[in-house]
């Protein structure tokens, strides 16, 4: 989660100093979910995902020099250089990305569920979506099929309340999501996404109930983003005590003084945990920095896998 | 594949362009565990258009999978089992409908290739049917195929034989990359001599499927019977048109027209799409860039009205090209 935290707020100080660009979605406030989540998926398992997705790549193990010269738009990006914020992938650890299309990634966890239950596998696939995907139909029609197939999907939902600047009640006839994922005949609940050890909890017993063959689960994580949608937005629909108060609420403060009372950690281990995560990212930014960008002759690579044939 | 020419002492058996599908599918069943299909009543129903008639006894409900109607969920669940390792056919039932899907069509299967700095192929095919002249009015007859050929990272094909129909979906299935396949619904009842001498066909060659010196006239899909009928009726007035039939869409094979309109210097291209921003456009500007100076007439267009397509018969037929606006065109061209 520290890891999650700084290196995002390491990339603000990089796209003000211009050496970020385009669309960047920060998930500060939300790093319980990815984490958690995460915490309860194997290597096997597979991952898809938002545009607002450096915490899951991060949790799912995409090393951070990878993910940074992505952001930098270098070769060595997860992405090479053609994805940027919003479109990391990483094939060997089965991240399918970074789809910005919000719910698009939803049909497309269900076809990797339908191989994995086709080819008689234990994996499972691992959704992540808001809940401004939850209101598009691809997350309707995929929830239906995944439950009537009974596909090995877990489906989490982050809700942090706002789909860009629509909160849920603007967006929602029925804010109960967790409830109406349920009338698609699924299991479903809601955890508290600012507690990682609750998040952790919640989807052990959903991922492992899916993959003993209990089809899919929903999984509804109430969280929120303590910055803005993008860095674009400059934020005018939210209320300030609205936002001071979920940051009383911040999943490293929380994780922090659970562990300072139980005696894990202190403040040198808490510096020590600082220190090595600034190196992490300052190595990161180096190596991106130093990196060189694909050239252009290769602009057309990977269209198709065969060039011209399409 | 160009000019089929039957092996010498190869049978002919008779058989339909749906017949030819469905044994390409069979075919594709029995020889890759892999490969699925999948789609709204392919299974029990047998197809909406009865293609697939008979493979849900042999094949099973695992590997002939009836879906709801949920276009969008269907087919990104084909690339995202493409993604995992599987084979799938996706059945949607008209161009019309696959709107619904387009956004899994354009922003996964055709991007995730290059998006991702070429980790993740997406070997699926998506078969649908395309085009007019069976009276089911404007929202299950357009020819959309043209919009597909827009997309860079798709192949798009439009079988227009037998012999394309029985082994394109071979060859597609082949491609680690996304295919298109497009099916015109007034073709499934044509019957001709099925090649038995051919096991396989290449994606990369338009076809010419009639010889000639005068005229080439390029087309593709259900159009190729019509360009194919004209040919005839313009023979008799001793105007030789050369047939060209593309059968691939994207990539478009432009060493075939441009030798056959170096030939004949005349070139006139029927496609089924509305004539504005369409792929008859497309092929009319390469011929320009390409052929220039062997014209000896403008490029002519013969294409859909630009109107919804109607349900009443004559207003059906008055939309589309028929043998009579091709003969027309040719006239022109030729004139």
């Amino acid at each position: 989660m520290l890891l999650i935290r700084r290196f995002e707020e390491r990339c603000v100080e990089l796209y003000s100093a211009a050496k970020i660009r385009g669309f960047v979605h920060l998930y500060i406030g939300e790093e319980a979910v990815a984490v958690g989540v995460g915490q309860s998926l194997r290597e096997e398992d597979a991952v898809v995902s938002t545009y607002r997705e450096h915490g899951h790549a991060l949790a799912r193990g995409v090393p951070t020099q990878a993910v940074m010269a992505e952001m930098f738009g270098k070769a060595t990006g997860c992405s090479r250089g053609r994805g940027g914020s919003m479109h990391l992938f990483d094939a060997g650890r089965r991240f399918y990305g970074g789809n910005a299309i919000v719910a698009g990634g939803l049909p497309l966890a269900a076809g990797l569920a339908l191989a994995d239950r086709m080819r008689g596998t234990e994996r499972v696939t691992c959704c992540f979506f808001g809940d401004g995907a939850y209101a598009e139909g691809e997350f309707h029609e995929t929830a239906n099929l995944a439950a009537l197939w009974q596909l090995p999907l877990l489906l989490v939902c982050e809700n942090n309340l706002y789909a860009m600047g629509t909160s849920l009640a603007r967006e929602h006839a029925q804010t109960n999501l967790a409830m109406r994922a349920a009338s698609y005949g699924m299991p479903a609940w809601t955890v508290d996404g600012m507690d990682v050890l609750a998040v952790e909890a919640a989807a052990r017993r959903a991922a492992e109930s899916v993959r003993a063959g209990g089809g899919p689960h929903f999984l509804e994580a109430r969280t929120y983003r303590f910055r803005a949608h993008s860095m674009y937005d400059p934020d005018r629909y939210r209320n300030k005590d609205e936002i001071a108060q979920w940051k009383t609420r911040d999943p490293l403060d929380g994780l922090e003084g659970i562990l300072r009372t139980a005696g894990a950690v202190d403040d040198g281990v808490i510096k020590r945990l600082e220190e090595d995560v600034t190196t992490e990212i300052d190595t990161a930014v180096r190596a991106a920095e130093a990196a060189p960008y694909e050239p252009v002759t290769d602009l057309l690579r990977f269209v198709t896998s065969t060039p011209g044939s399409a | 594949m160009n000019a089929r020419r039957p092996a010498e002492g190869a049978e002919t058996p008779r058989s339909t362009y749906r017949e030819a599908l469905r044994e390409g599918l069979r075919e594709a069943l029995r020889g890759d565990e892999r490969v699925f299909l999948m789609g709204e009543d392919v299974g029990r129903y047998g197809g909406c258009f009865g293609v697939s008639l008979g493979l849900l006894e042999e094949f099973g409900p695992d590997r002939i999978r009836d879906t709801p109607l949920s276009e969008s969920a269907f087919v990104g669940a084909g690339i995202g089992a493409a993604l995992g390792g599987l084979r799938p056919v996706v059945e949607i039932m008209t161009v019309n409908f696959s709107l619904l899907a387009l956004d899994q069509v354009l922003n996964n299967a055709a991007t995730l290739l290059h998006m991702s700095g070429g980790q993740l192929n997406v070997p699926v095919v998506i078969r649908m049917t395309t085009g007019a002249g069976r009276q089911l009015g404007a929202q299950h007859s357009h020819s959309l195929e043209g919009w597909y050929a827009h997309i860079p990272g798709i192949r798009v094909l439009t079988p227009a034989t037998v012999d394309d129909a029985r082994h394109m979906l071979a060859a597609a299935l082949d491609d680690p990359d996304p295919v298109v396949l497009f099916e015109h619904g007034s073709l499934y009842n044509e019957e001709g001599a099925l090649d038995t001498a051919i096991r396989s066909v290449s994606l990369d060659s338009a076809a010419v499927r009639r010889a000639g010196t005068d005229v080439s006239v390029i087309t593709y899909g259900g159009s190729l019977p019509k360009a194919l009928a004209a040919a005839e009726e313009l023979a008799g007035d001793g105007i030789d048109a050369e047939v060209v039939d593309l059968r691939s869409l994207r990539p478009l094979d432009d060493a075939t027209v441009t030798e056959s309109v170096a030939r004949t210097h005349r070139a006139v291209i029927v496609d089924e799409g509305w004539r504005s921003g369409s792929i008859s456009g497309e092929i009319s500007a390469r011929i320009t860039e390409q052929s220039f100076y062997d014209l000896d007439a403008p490029v002519q267009r013969v294409c859909s009205q630009e109107v919804p397509i109607p349900y009443a018969r004559q207003l059906e037929e008055a939309a589309l090209p028929q043998p009579a606006s091709i003969v027309a065109a040719v006239r022109q061209a030729v004139a």
